[in-house]
């Protein structure tokens, strides 16, 4: 593949495509077996991000690279090469970012700054070493529709000055509006290099998968009439245990069986802690702030709450939903212990239900011993949901589901959680996923700085999101 | 250029977990051998003396298993704390209070023939040991302290308080002022094994609590909660598993079968309490839980290696006129390498150019 200068360049493709290993070798983080870049037309060696760096390529990573403790001129000057000297750093943030219109105050402590201005002062970072070419590995998971927007601004603005923009993303909407050139990659190759803005969402999509993606089907809900909610909170209030997590305060919903209840909001606005004084890894003392088909609930711990029929899908499929190094078999015990007789397990019933759930929920792995991290993360979490329907839960809570999973995985598992409340069952979403939570929920609400907002309409969810 | 550089396996290598305790004992007879040539001695002798001649004879075979036997017991029990990452570094301790708990009521009813004496002692040495280790479980599991920092340093208040006790109350009134209590009676002591040999029934008891280990830590619902929690606590919080239920579990364990140890110590080779009760079983049995790479066969295999490591050094003391600290030098160099080692399961060290 290639990129030229001004032009802003997608490179598309499912989990596991080779997207980012693509990026690592261009970015000097991984060493390429075979083959040869060129940059300006001679062939480089780029053996160390440094060595990015010098020759001009700037990466802006998924996850950030920040230090949550200290100011975002500091952050910015510890990356720079050359003389650390704050007060020209500082002199350069404010300079740089009102050429591109990237409002960040250079003396804020990191921490207090939500994630779309860290990935401003991600982005500022990379621009101060004034790249030839920089790459963004999925800049917008985390953002807002409204900050999706001014990211497009400057990412426009940086092309129109002569840079070279890679961009991964697997968002066929955004590729669509913003990028010149899309690059497909399927399986580790490229399928082919196209414009966009001639192909169809559903068309990228194919070459992506490989095969077309059939649409969600979405019956109404049942009419909830006026029966006792499955999970109802009243004015639940609490403190975060961690100093830098955020409190609830009168986070009040009710939800009933048959319907799926989005809530929508950036993680870090209360999400895991209400996940966790739901789920029951948190234990509150007054027992009536939640109630789960009528029961009070909210001092029973996690065991006791999945015993009344609460499942949790957690947003961390390693080392919460699964433990990574056992496996499947084994963590299918985490949450299921009918193979228990006599306090011993019974592996070869273990090994039965395990393979159930394999076969039903069409998780591709080499068997009930298989570890949980030899899963790619699309299949992990079939496995999980499957493991928690099999419970046959009144409750199921789930966060973010299909958070970096492939295209038709996601689409299996929204099309099984539609299926298990049209069954029945009551279905809770936490989700950043816009697109997600409208595909699937029937009722929305947002969870802004620890405050549950009333079900509104879904116009009104992006504004909300930003604190609008 | 050539640089080594280490890389993370995709998975850990499975010849590497059999295979790093075997590297760790090969590298360490290099170090003896070293060692035996610093010290100029024929290394092929300090081998032999270290590990032939003590089992060239039934009394050495016995006393083989007389040392492996507190040696795999501790461990077994450390073993169940350990995989929950419950690191019990109290079983020296432990073992002293189960010894001192299992002499007061040796003392008290040993002199009679009675036969509920020995199993009365066995309790007394398993409740002396638990409750040693209640502490540090109570303190962890209510005020969040370190289990290593209150086990190690109840080790020393343990060995403070049989001192204590052998000068002062428990002191043998006929024992000329040496501070050790009296001989236990015979009821009170653990019947040999083999006529004329010292090792005793002790040995069989290890092995049937061998057994139930492995089924606790193999097959039981229990075992796979705490393993669990020691490897994934978010994934433990997450299934509702217990942390205090493991931290009381791992602790008291590891207690018990200290305690026990101890009992069988007193009633066994010693038969009355002295100043000191265990040439370091309590540490030693750390190393033995981590040669076998926390599984009971190899806990067992581990505890006959360092039992013949004791035995080699006591000879080598004698025929060579070696010092003491040389069983204690290798001993260190074995779990030194042992966990140098270990890395080599999870990582690869790869010869790159560049």
């Amino acid at each position: 593949m290639e990129v030229a200068p001004g032009e802003i360049h997608a490179v598309l493709g499912e989990n596991g495509a080779g997207k980012s290993t693509l990026m690592k070798i261009v970015a000097g983080v991984v060493q390429a077996d075979a083959g040869t870049i060129l940059w300006n037309g001679a062939p480089v060696q780029i053996p160390t991000p440094a060595a990015a760096r010098r020759l001009g390529i700037g990466m802006v990573h998924q996850h950030f690279s920040l230090f949550e403790s200290i100011s975002v001129t500091e952050n910015i000057a510890v990356a720079l090469d050359g003389k650390f000297d704050l007060a020209r750093t500082r002199r350069q943030i404010i300079e740089t970012a009102s050429r591109y219109g990237l409002p960040v105050d250079p003396d804020r402590l990191l921490h207090h700054l939500s994630v779309g201005e860290r990935q401003r002062v991600e982005i500022l970072r990379a621009l101060l070493q004034t790249p030839q070419l920089l790459i963004l590995d999925e800049p917008t998971s985390v953002l807002t529709p409204q900050a999706v927007e001014s990211l497009f601004a400057v990412l426009r603005r940086v092309a129109d000055e002569g840079c070279a923009i890679l961009y991964i993303s697997h968002k066929l909407d955004e590729i669509r509006t913003l990028c010149h050139r899309a690059t497909v990659l399927r399986g580790g190759r490229v399928v082919g290099t196209v414009d966009p803005t001639e192909q169809s969402a559903a068309e990228l999509a194919h070459m992506m998968v490989g095969t077309a993606v059939p649409p969600i089907c979405h019956d109404p809900p049942v009419g909830a009439g006026d029966r006792t909610p499955i999970l109802e909170l009243a004015g639940l209030s609490a403190r975060a245990d961690d100093p830098f997590g955020t409190d609830l305060e009168d986070v009040a919903l009710s939800l009933h069986e048959g319907e799926i209840l989005g809530i929508a909001g950036i993680s870090g606005n209360g999400q895991s802690e209400l996940l966790s004084i739901l789920s029951g890894e948190r234990v509150l003392t007054d027992a009536d702030m939640i109630r789960l088909d009528g029961k009070p609930i909210a001092d029973l711990g996690a065991a006791a709450r999945r015993r009344l029929g609460l499942g949790y899908i957690p947003e961390e499929r390693l080392g919460r939903g699964a433990v990574p190094t056992m496996s499947l078999a084994e963590n299918y015990l985490l949450t299921q212990d009918d193979s228990v007789k006599h306090g011993l397990i019974d592996r070869s019933i273990l090994r039965d239900q395990t393979s159930a759930i394999i076969e039903r929920f069409d998780v591709k792995c080499s068997g009930p011993g298989a570890t949980a991290r030899s899963l790619s993360g699309g299949n992990l979490q079939k496995f999980i949901v499957g493991r928690e329907i099999s419970l046959a839960p009144k409750l199921l809570i789930v966060a973010q589901p299909s958070w970096g999973v492939d295209i038709a995985a996601a689409r299996f598992i929204r099309q099984t959680l539609i299926d298990l409340s049209r069954a029945g069952t009551a279905v809770l979403v936490i989700s950043e996923e816009l697109d997600e939570l409208f595909e699937i929920a029937d009722r929305l609400m947002v969870l802004y700085q620890g405050r549950l907002s009333p079900v509104r309409e879904r116009s009104q969810i992006g504004l909300m999101m930003a604190g609008a | 250029m050539i640089h080594l550089s280490i890389e993370k396996r995709p998975a850990p290598s499975p010849l590497m977990r059999i295979g790093a305790p075997l590297i760790a004992v090969g590298v360490t007879l290099l170090v003896g051998i070293v060692l035996a040539l610093v010290l100029g001695l024929d290394p092929l002798i300090l081998l032999r003396v270290l590990f032939v001649d003590p089992l060239s004879s039934a009394n050495g075979i016995s006393e083989w298993l007389l040392k492996a036997s507190p040696l795999i017991l501790i461990a077994l029990g450390l073993t169940i704390g350990f995989r929950a990452n419950i690191w019990n570094i109290g079983a020296e301790g432990m073992f002293t209070i189960g010894a001192i708990a299992a002499a007061l009521v040796a003392l008290r009813f040993g002199e009679g023939a009675a036969i509920w004496v020995l199993p009365a002692m066995a309790l007394a040495g398993m409740l002396g040991g638990m409750a040693w280790a209640a502490i540090p479980a109570f303190l962890k599991t209510k005020a969040n302290t370190s289990e290593i920092l209150v086990t190690l340093m109840l080790n020393y208040v343990a060995a403070l308080l049989l001192s204590y006790l052998i000068n002062g109350p428990m002191r043998d009134p006929n024992g000329f002022n040496y501070p050790q209590t009296a001989n236990f009676g015979p009821a009170a002591l653990l019947p040999s094994l083999v006529d004329g040999l010292r090792v005793n029934i002790s040995i069989l008891f290890t092995l049937a609590l061998a057994g139930l280990t492995w089924v606790f830590l193999t097959k039981s619902f229990l075992g796979f909660k705490m393993r669990v929690g020691g490897i994934a606590p978010a994934a433990a919080g997450y299934a509702g598993f217990s942390e205090s239920q493991s931290v009381w579990l791992g602790l008291l364990a590891g207690g018990a079968a200290s305690g026990l140890a101890g009992m069988m110590e007193a009633a066994g080779p010693l038969g009355q309490l002295i100043p000191v009760l265990s040439p370091g079983y309590g540490f030693a049995a750390i190393i033995v839980a981590f040669i076998g790479r926390l599984t009971v066969p190899g806990i067992v295999l581990g505890g006959l290696l360092l039992a013949l490591l004791y035995l080699g050094g006591e000879q080598a003391q004698m025929t060579l006129n070696l010092p003491a600290s040389l069983t204690r030098s290798i001993e260190g160099a074995l779990l030194f390498f042992l966990l140098a080692a270990d890395g080599l399961t999870q990582f690869r060290v790869r010869l790159r150019r560049s």
